[in-house]
């Protein structure tokens, strides 16, 4: 009974525009409310988020003029920490979290396939050496290669193409290859990513 | 002696709030103004 009367009289004096009044009410009831709130939740930092949005809602409410409950300020209080519990849930119920623990990492499961910006950088400078290096190669090669590699022909169609056999066809792109990997090995190129 | 179990024995540990926490809540009443003017509320934080 005492408690409650005290806890009246410092909500008017917060009210009022004592400032000190608001800290004891905040130190008198946070472990009671913190713990109300850690139970439900059980997550230590989305208790503290509860808790300070709780507050945020009373002192809003408080300095508004519109707390009319004298006497109840701590089941006031809980039920406004209660109301952000349920919205806590609702909220990750819509965007749901998941947690790796020790044994489980959920990024071992799920990836993302796009390359970094460090990695992709080196692909760029992968991909314009390579162009250097098949620029360098005769051009009945180049054609088959570039054919084959980059437009993704059969080398039925390449044949058809350049008007030479399939077999043809299939020799100068071997060969193309032979001669880049000794232009990467004569030059000592290194390409890796 | 009944023995208690539970799936969650956290769940009725004793925990407070950091120091933190109290001490952004009580700078932001401290900055926190709310005025009102014909029927209208305003607030204002003065950081």
């Amino acid at each position: 009974m005492e408690l409650q009367f005290d806890d009246s009289a410092l909500v008017r004096d917060y009210i009022s525009g004592d400032e000190r009044a608001l800290e004891i009410l905040i130190n008198r009831h946070n472990q009671r409310i913190t713990s109300f709130i850690y139970s439900k939740v059980l997550d230590r930092d989305a208790t503290e988020d509860i808790f300070q949005d709780t507050f945020i809602k009373v002192i809003k409410t408080l300095k508004k003029g519109n707390y009319s409950e004298e006497g109840k300020f701590l089941p006031w209080v809980m039920r406004i920490a209660h109301n952000l519990i349920i919205d806590h849930f609702r909220k990750n119920k819509r965007l749901p979290k998941f947690e790796g623990g020790e044994d489980f990492n959920i990024f071992s499961v799920i990836g993302d396939d796009q390359l970094n910006v460090e990695r992709q950088l080196i692909k760029d400078q992968i991909d314009t050496d390579l162009g250097m290096l098949i620029d360098e190669l005769p051009d009945d090669q180049r054609e088959v290669l570039i054919m084959r590699i980059y437009k993704d022909m059969s080398f039925k169609d390449i044949s058809e193409a350049t008007g030479v056999s399939i077999n043809t066809a299939l020799g100068r792109m071997r060969y193309a290859l032979i001669n880049l990997r000794k232009i990467i090995q004569k030059n000592k190129i290194v390409l890796t990513n | 002696m009944e023995q208690i179990y539970s799936s969650t024995p956290d769940s009725c540990k004793l925990v407070s709030a950091s120091e933190e926490s109290v001490r952004f809540l009580l700078d932001y009443s401290k900055s926190l103004s709310i005025v009102s003017s014909r029927g209208m509320t305003f607030e204002s934080n003065l950081n």
